[in-house]
């Protein structure tokens, strides 16, 4: 029975000292929670290291986007370049999957650790490719998709791309 | 002049316990935050604060609805009843030796017998709303006040004994001769402590409202101000009890003997009053946040079967003392 009662205090005193402890609250908005790079956040648009738009107009994120909420239209340069024409992201829709990150194959779509994108009219929450783009890498810095692909662009011929062979010539005799 | 101060006193003592029963529910939120690793509401107004003027906005904004299967009268009569009673007990505190509202040459029996009547808001809040689980809830509550009731009267009567007086202010004169009643009625001192814990049906003893047990217990079907009216009721036995064990344990408005004579002059005896109200306060809070709660049946076979030869053992130790020493 005396321990009983000792069990009580005990507990009493351990509670107590916790008003000298630590509070673990995150006074959010004024102290920001530490977000990991690959937090499902808003959507952006990379460019490569050159500056061009990464996106290729390969409609991969739409088709794997579970809620249909990418919109795009491809359109080429004058040197054959693909690039879309526009791109439009409905965020009411997006629910922060990722899955249009990992089908994408040029880094392009990427997901960022920001997810404060309130609004009080839901159409300000369809953003476009102007929303979208920005001037950076991302977070795969130094990839170019041109730079491996066999396409034909504006300063590259076939053959010329990262570890490419160059192209056979089919119709000469040698091996 | 008399007339004055006595009419200052019980207006004061009024607005006062309202003020700090408001208060105190941002308070207790506080605290226990603290004790819980956490921050308490510190969003409205400085430190939080603001909290108090919005819950009081927000249950007298809520729609007052009386189910049209209840019982209409002692629907509506059941809130009151703890929140009268429990007012009426502060009339015999002694705030100092001169200040308070009546000093009753039977104070502590009016005491007693107000908390007693407090029984009643929550057996007619339970039978009055005509929902099971609240009959449950209601029932549990009264056979837990009720069966700690008979002790926490007995527990008193060692201090009466050796105070020879019900009148509080004489029960406070006798500890500044005797030394405080906390050391020499030890005992007495914590069974009245759990007591007035299930008394006013705070944690570890509030199987009545807890959140887990029975929906909401017997306050199930109340909603806006008549369940502000429980809390209000709740956090003011709260107060009355603290300042309860104050006045008969732990010496009123004296202040400790062992500080120098300059320093007891210096302090109004007032401060020392609710300084140790307050410190009783923030223990109920603490045992609050730390203490589990028993189980229905434990917690009656606590009280019957160890607080009460308890008590009838200290009163009878404190006779015999009385008698032949």
């Amino acid at each position: 029975m005396l321990k009983a009662i000792l069990s009580q205090i005990v507990s009493l005193y351990r509670i107590f000292v916790h008003l000298f402890a630590k509070a673990d609250t995150v006074q959010y908005p004024e102290e920001m929670p530490y977000l990991a790079p690959r937090y499902r956040g808003r959507i952006v648009l990379t460019r490569d290291p050159d500056g061009n738009e990464r996106c290729v107009a390969c409609n991969l994120c739409a088709v794997a986007c579970p809620v249909d909420c990418i919109a795009l239209q491809k359109t080429e340069d004058e040197h054959g370049r693909w690039y879309p024409e526009f791109f439009r992201i409905n965020f009411s829709r997006c629910i922060m999957c990722g899955m249009c990150e990992e089908a994408c194959p040029t880094y392009s779509i990427q997901l960022t650790p920001d997810f404060e994108m309130c609004e009080y009219d839901r159409q300000n929450m369809v953003y476009e490719k102007e929303h979208l783009l920005i001037s950076g890498q991302g977070k795969y810095p130094g990839y170019s998709f041109y730079n491996v692909a066999g396409k034909a662009i504006k300063d590259k011929d076939k053959g010329e791309g990262l570890n490419e062979a160059q192209p056979i010539d089919m119709k000469s005799l040698l091996p | 002049m008399e007339e004055l101060t006595i009419f200052l006193v019980i207006y004061g003592t009024l607005l006062g316990a309202f003020a700090v029963a408001a208060v105190l529910v941002w308070f207790e939120r506080r605290l226990l935050g603290f004790w819980q690793d956490r921050l308490g509401p510190n969003r409205v107004g400085p430190f939080g604060i603001g909290l108090a003027l919005a819950d009081v906005i927000k249950l007298l904004a809520k729609e007052d609805w009386i189910p049209p299967f209840a019982d209409r009268l002692v629907f509506i009569f059941a809130p009151t009843a703890v929140v009268i009673t429990m007012l009426l007990g502060f009339a015999v505190v002694p705030y100092t030796e001169h200040l308070f509202i009546a000093d009753l040459n039977i104070g502590l029996l009016f005491f007693l017998g107000m908390t007693s009547l407090a029984v009643y808001s929550v057996l007619l809040g339970g039978l009055g709303s005509h929902n099971k689980y609240a009959l449950l809830g209601g029932l549990r509550a009264a056979a837990q006040m009720v069966s700690y009731e008979v002790f926490m009267g007995l527990s008193l009567m060692g201090v009466v004994m050796i105070s020879g007086s019900f009148s509080l202010v004489d029960i406070v004169n006798t500890q500044a001769e005797n030394g405080w009643f906390v050391i020499s009625q030890f005992f007495g001192f914590m069974v009245f402590l759990v007591a007035g814990i299930a008394e006013s049906h705070r944690l570890p003893f509030d199987l009545p409202e807890a959140e887990h047990e029975l929906i909401a217990g017997f306050h199930t079907e109340y909603s806006g101000m008549k369940f502000g009216l429980f809390m209000l009721g709740e956090y003011l036995s709260l107060i009355l009890i603290s300042s309860m064990i104050t006045t008969i344990f732990f010496g009123g408005w004296l202040g400790p003997s062992f500080l120098p004579d300059a320093v007891l002059d210096f302090v109004p005896p007032i401060f020392w009053f609710f300084a140790k109200t307050g410190t009783g306060i923030c223990f109920f809070i603490l045992l609050r946040a730390a203490i589990p709660r028993p189980r229905y049946d434990q917690l009656m076979s606590f009280g019957w079967k160890i607080l009460l030869p308890l008590t009838l053992v200290n009163l009878l130790i404190t006779g015999a003392v009385l008698l032949w020493l």
